[in-house]
């Protein structure tokens, strides 16, 4: 080895005409063997690090949570009456509430700030859902491809008193939840809520009578293009409202008749839209964590 | 000094139960626990907003007979905002529950202890 690379020294320095240094490289020598009770030492030094470690972190996390606490009660013990008209109830919340349903048709003041006031907020609600269930669907999705098979959860299709309290129940919880989505503007509910209900009924459906008659009702495809549907026809209403609005033109929409079921202008739709997507979103999510695909 | 405390009890239960999240998420090493910690602080939150909307003696923001007197109905931007606090909340569970599926595919456990030693070794092995 040492012969070796004084060979290649002095020829190179032979080809590029000075003089390489030409000192003796020196044997590498093998290590020495630690000595074991050395290793050992070690080990037990970094229990005990750890050890310390923890004991730091405790402390430190006693004293954090005690300190939040009580600054949020003494906040707590600073802030006005509970219950008792306060002095940030007069400008916004005022508007809101005396002008709200002549402006915007709606009888359930909250739907009418959700979806008319600030209905930008709401689109940005419905994209984190929609950027939640796209991130879900890439963490959790198998395909045939990958070839692993999830660990089987406990098979609870065609038990008796499910499938038959399914019987009775899953037409029932979908009344409701096309009552709460259409009724978003003249009673409580609306979009998100509707759209939870009907998920919900989806997923009793899948998990009672199995996967295959869900399946059928939501297949991919259904899923892709409600989702993206539902969404696009957000994004261009509010995009429409808010141009003519802007610019103090005339919307072509009417209020109608606060009360009416067919009122409020775009709100309706845009509930229904915000719905499909909410009800899309809890299905996929539960299929994705149950079985990896649709 | 503790000026309002005692009427503002639902305020302060609703940030005990905050706190409670956060001592959750500080104490415990799983990582199931430590998102229920999290659901948790979330629920004190919205606890907290929908106690700060309350007025007595007015009625829920629902228009009812076309009277529209603002000194007859509770605040209606908690509620509101309650709202988009739900939808964020459930959106960062589903992910962080997402990923907790794909952390125990890899380590078979879900301490975050044993996850960083088995996760050392490896670079180390490397």
């Amino acid at each position: 080895m040492k012969t070796m690379k004084n060979d290649i020294k002095s020829k190179l320095s032979a080809w590029l005409n000075f003089d390489l240094d030409l000192d003796e490289v020196p044997e590498r020598t093998p290590p020495k063997p630690k000595a074991p009770h050395r290793s050992k030492l070690l080990i037990l030094r970094r229990i005990q690090n750890e050890r310390v470690h923890r004991a730091v972190y405790a402390l430190l996390a006693v004293f954090c949570s005690i300190t939040l606490a009580a600054c949020l009660l003494l906040t707590v013990s600073g802030m006005p009456r509970y219950g008792e008209d306060a002095e940030f109830m007069d400008t916004v919340t005022y508007e809101y509430l005396a002008h709200g349903m002549e402006y915007t048709g709606v009888v359930n003041i909250v739907s009418g700030i959700i979806l008319e006031y600030r209905a930008f907020d709401t689109l940005g609600e419905s994209f984190v859902l929609f950027c939640a269930v796209s991130c879900v669907l890439l963490l959790l999705r198998r395909d045939g491809a990958s070839g692993k098979e999830p660990p089987a959860m406990r098979d609870i299709t065609g038990d008796p008193i499910l499938s038959s309290s399914a019987r009775i129940l899953v037409p029932l919880i979908f009344v409701f939840g096309i009552y709460v989505l259409l009724n978003g503007h003249l009673s409580p509910g609306g979009g998100f809520s509707g759209g939870a209900v009907l998920g919900a009924g989806l997923i009793i459906i899948s998990s009672a009578f199995g996967e295959d008659v869900s399946g059928r009702i939501i297949t991919e495809r259904v899923f892709k293009t409600v989702t993206t549907a539902a969404l696009l026809f957000y994004c261009v209403g509010k995009s429409y409202t808010f141009f003519t609005g802007a610019n103090g033109l005339p919307t072509g929409i009417g209020n109608g008749t606060p009360g009416d079921i067919l009122s409020a202008g775009l709100i309706l739709p845009l509930n229904i839209a915000v719905g499909m997507v909410v009800a899309c979103t809890v299905y996929g999510m539960y299929r994705m964590f149950g079985k990896g695909r649709f | 000094m503790l000026g309002n405390f005692i009427h503002n009890y639902e305020e302060a239960v609703a940030l005990l139960l905050f706190s409670i999240g956060f001592v959750t998420l500080l104490f415990h090493r799983n990582m199931i626990r430590k998102l229920i910690g999290m659901n948790i602080m979330d629920s004190g939150i919205y606890l907290f907003l929908a106690s700060l909307g309350y007025i007595y003696d007015r009625r829920a923001p629902i228009v009812e007979d076309g009277i529209t007197d603002p000194s007859k109905y509770v605040n209606p931007v908690p509620a509101s905002l309650v709202l988009t606090g739900i939808v964020v909340s459930v959106s960062v569970t589903a992910v962080m529950l997402a990923l907790a599926v794909r952390l125990y595919e890899r380590y078979h456990t879900l301490n975050l202890d044993e996850i960083y030693e088995l996760s050392r070794r490896r670079t180390e092995h490397r």
